[in-house]
């Protein structure tokens, strides 16, 4: 038994063969042609043959992961059909009498020599890319079969990294799970393996050897371990884990269409956080009732420019669509702080957490403030929306913000342009002056959403972004939940809903305390809204929160 | 013949993906559509890999030439494609 470390990056056990990764290695043979136009013809039926190759693999990319993945194989096909490409090859074929094999890889070799030569590091990776879509015309000219995976059975994947084509094109219906020598969390790989919900190991460097191929072996990508030649015990041990584990994945996927009822009977909604409107599709997929944390700034730090009211317009009214009637809250701009963008001009700060930031912004630069304003009432005549403002400390930013959206539905109204009467208008609670002056914020507005992350941080005078602070940011703090239940109680009793957008709202050990609290709503990472459903199913809300409140601190005050 | 110039805002230059816009943008105009850099080198605006290989970057200034039949329409739909996305 051989047991290989490596990290794990997507979770899951695989049992199966290894398998090499089977790269499509074309030797280019060389002669001389005599008839020059049949040689042309050849290699024009092998570009066209790549061109739509790579129409297909963007089309499929778009599907999965959006329109900014499919550009990348639409660059590739225009590099295909370039014409210096062009003719380069043609001029080896038709004047040098080149084979068009040979005529394609000397050309590859050419153009990817002159972006290697450029003194930009991101152009001479693009040296990488010409030869990506010449190995691809070669492929087709000698014959290779696309794919990789020649094996009857499915297998754990093993290679050195995989390219972006490379994943795409896979067989996912013979993959058990991926082993890489390098990458990372980030890599294409683990994205995809935690896309299709298959194990993950990356970065077992050169300790996965070729004498391994079709070895019987276990892949845990929880741990990051891959054990080659498993002994009895070990294979049990691993078999009973993936179990449980599919066990587990069997009980949340019959949670799909259920409904979040407590077991006094009480419904909670489970909404999604986002930060784009291709995030959609995950949150679909996962059944969110609605979205209730959808991070607009993402408009603006993917723009050089500030994003025009159209271009804001259009995202947004993408979501509500999309969204199909189910409640969509939208947050207004959330700059500043850890999120600095080059064209605000924003002066530099020292303590930017405290800064310039968010509502804070808006209110400074109504100008940028009314354009998103405009953006998200002209949209809101296609969906359910509500709008939150970020970091609100007092009652007169609330007013003034909620001036500013009257004015805006006012000009529409008299350009004629139509919006929905019944948006909700609702605050971040993640300031203890927020949280503390509650109660008199709740006459204001329709909702609150409590900003956990942030709340944390200035509760506990503590940088987020800080990694030394570890032990001492602890959002299990008493004094963070004791603020929580203060805006709960205070929004109840002035007859408007909480509930929590932060990553707390996602942690289960704290799902019995929310509810008793009686929070409305928790907002989480799509993939957590089965396993949250499940623990909401299990709960009974008549449960005391006091009781369970001070439990918890006797737990945090004996740490 | 029409003629504009423009200072490249995009923090990468003319990298992949625009000048891919580029290129086609440039396709479909009847007009031929030339962009001369600093030194004075041209290129054909619809040729993908030469425009890449000019390494244009941000903050430098090109001229943007169109001639042809349909340069009345083309140039102005170019200076905005330049202003969008360059």
């Amino acid at each position: 038994m051989i047991t290989i470390q490596g990290k794990g990056v997507s979770a899951g056990v695989g049992v199966g063969p290894l398998y090499y990764y089977r790269r499509a290695t074309t030797e280019i043979k060389r002669y001389t042609v005599e008839d020059t136009g049949a040689e042309w013809h050849r290699f024009k039926g092998a570009q066209t043959g790549a061109v739509e190759q790579l129409g297909q693999l963007a089309e499929q990319a778009r599907a999965e992961a959006g329109d900014e993945a499919a550009m990348l194989f639409e660059t590739h096909q225009m590099m295909a059909e370039d014409l210096d490409y062009e003719e380069a090859i043609e001029d080896r074929i038709t004047n040098q009498k080149m084979n068009a094999e040979a005529a394609v890889a000397d050309t590859a070799e050419q153009f990817a020599e002159m972006f290697a030569a450029m003194d930009d590091s991101y152009m001479q990776a693009r040296a990488a890319d010409v030869k990506d879509v010449s190995q691809r015309i070669l492929s087709i000219l000698c014959g290779v079969v696309q794919g990789g995976i020649a094996s009857d059975v499915p297998v754990l994947l093993a290679a050195d990294d995989l390219a972006p084509s490379e994943t795409i094109q896979l067989d996912k219906t013979k993959i058990l799970g991926f082993i890489t020598a390098g990458g990372s969390g980030s890599s294409h790989t683990a994205i995809l393996a935690r896309t299709m919900g298959i194990p993950a190991i990356v970065g077992v460097g050169d300790a996965l050897k070729p004498e391994y191929e079709g070895r019987q072996a276990i892949a845990d990508g929880s741990t990051g371990a891959l054990v080659v030649d498993p002994d009895d015990d070990t294979r049990a041990r691993l078999l009973k884990k993936r179990e449980e584990q599919q066990r587990l994945q069997r009980l949340l996927e019959t949670l799909k269409g259920q409904t979040n009822v407590t077991k006094d009977g009480k419904t909670i909604r489970i909404y999604c956080n986002i930060g784009s409107p291709e995030d959609v599709h995950a949150v679909q997929v996962n059944d969110g009732g609605g979205i209730g944390l959808f991070r607009s700034e993402f408009l603006y730090l993917n723009s050089s420019t500030f994003p025009t009211e159209d271009e804001q317009y259009a995202a947004y009214k993408q979501v509500l669509s999309d969204m199909d009637g189910k409640e969509v809250i939208i947050r207004t701009l959330d700059i500043g702080a850890d999120k600095q963008i080059g064209y605000f001009d924003l002066p530099k700060e020292d303590n930017p957490a405290m800064g310039m930031r968010a509502l804070r912004l808006c209110l400074t630069r109504p100008e940028i403030f009314r354009t998103q304003l405009r953006a998200l009432f002209r949209a809101s005549a296609y969906g359910k929306l509500g709008i939150m403002f970020p970091m609100v400390t007092s009652v007169w930013e609330v007013r003034e913000a909620k001036k500013l959206c009257e004015e805006v539905k006012r000009d529409l109204k008299h350009e004629g342009i139509p919006y929905s009467e019944d948006v909700q208008i609702g605050i971040m609670i993640e300031t203890p002056a927020a949280a503390v002056n509650s109660d008199r914020l709740a006459k204001e507005v329709d909702f609150f959403s409590i900003g956990t992350n942030d709340l944390t941080q200035y509760t506990l005078a503590c940088d987020r972004q800080n990694n030394d602070l570890g032990r001492f940011y602890d959002p299990h703090h008493p004094a963070v939940l004791r603020l929580i239940k203060l805006v709960v109680d205070n929004a109840h009793k002035n007859g408007i809903w909480a509930g929590i957008c932060g990553e707390l709202g996602a942690d289960l050990a704290l799902t019995e305390t929310f509810l008793a609290m009686g929070l409305d709503e928790l907002s989480v990472t799509p993939r957590a809204v089965l396993p949250l459903r499940n623990a909401v199913r299990m709960t009974d809300t008549r449960e005391s929160a006091e009781r369970l409140l001070a439990e918890l601190d006797a737990d945090y005050t004996a740490r | 013949m029409k003629e504009f110039t423009y200072t490249i805002k995009e923090p990468v230059g003319i990298h992949a993906r625009p000048a891919g816009m580029l290129a086609k943008e440039a396709k479909s105009c009847q007009s031929t559509v030339t962009i001369v850099d600093k030194n004075g080198k041209a290129v054909d605006a619809t040729r993908l890999m030469a425009l890449m290989g000019m390494g244009i970057k941000c903050g430098d200034t090109v001229t943007v030439r169109i001639e042809g039949a349909d340069e009345d329409t083309a140039a102005p739909a170019m200076e905005k494609f330049f202003a969008e996305h360059l």
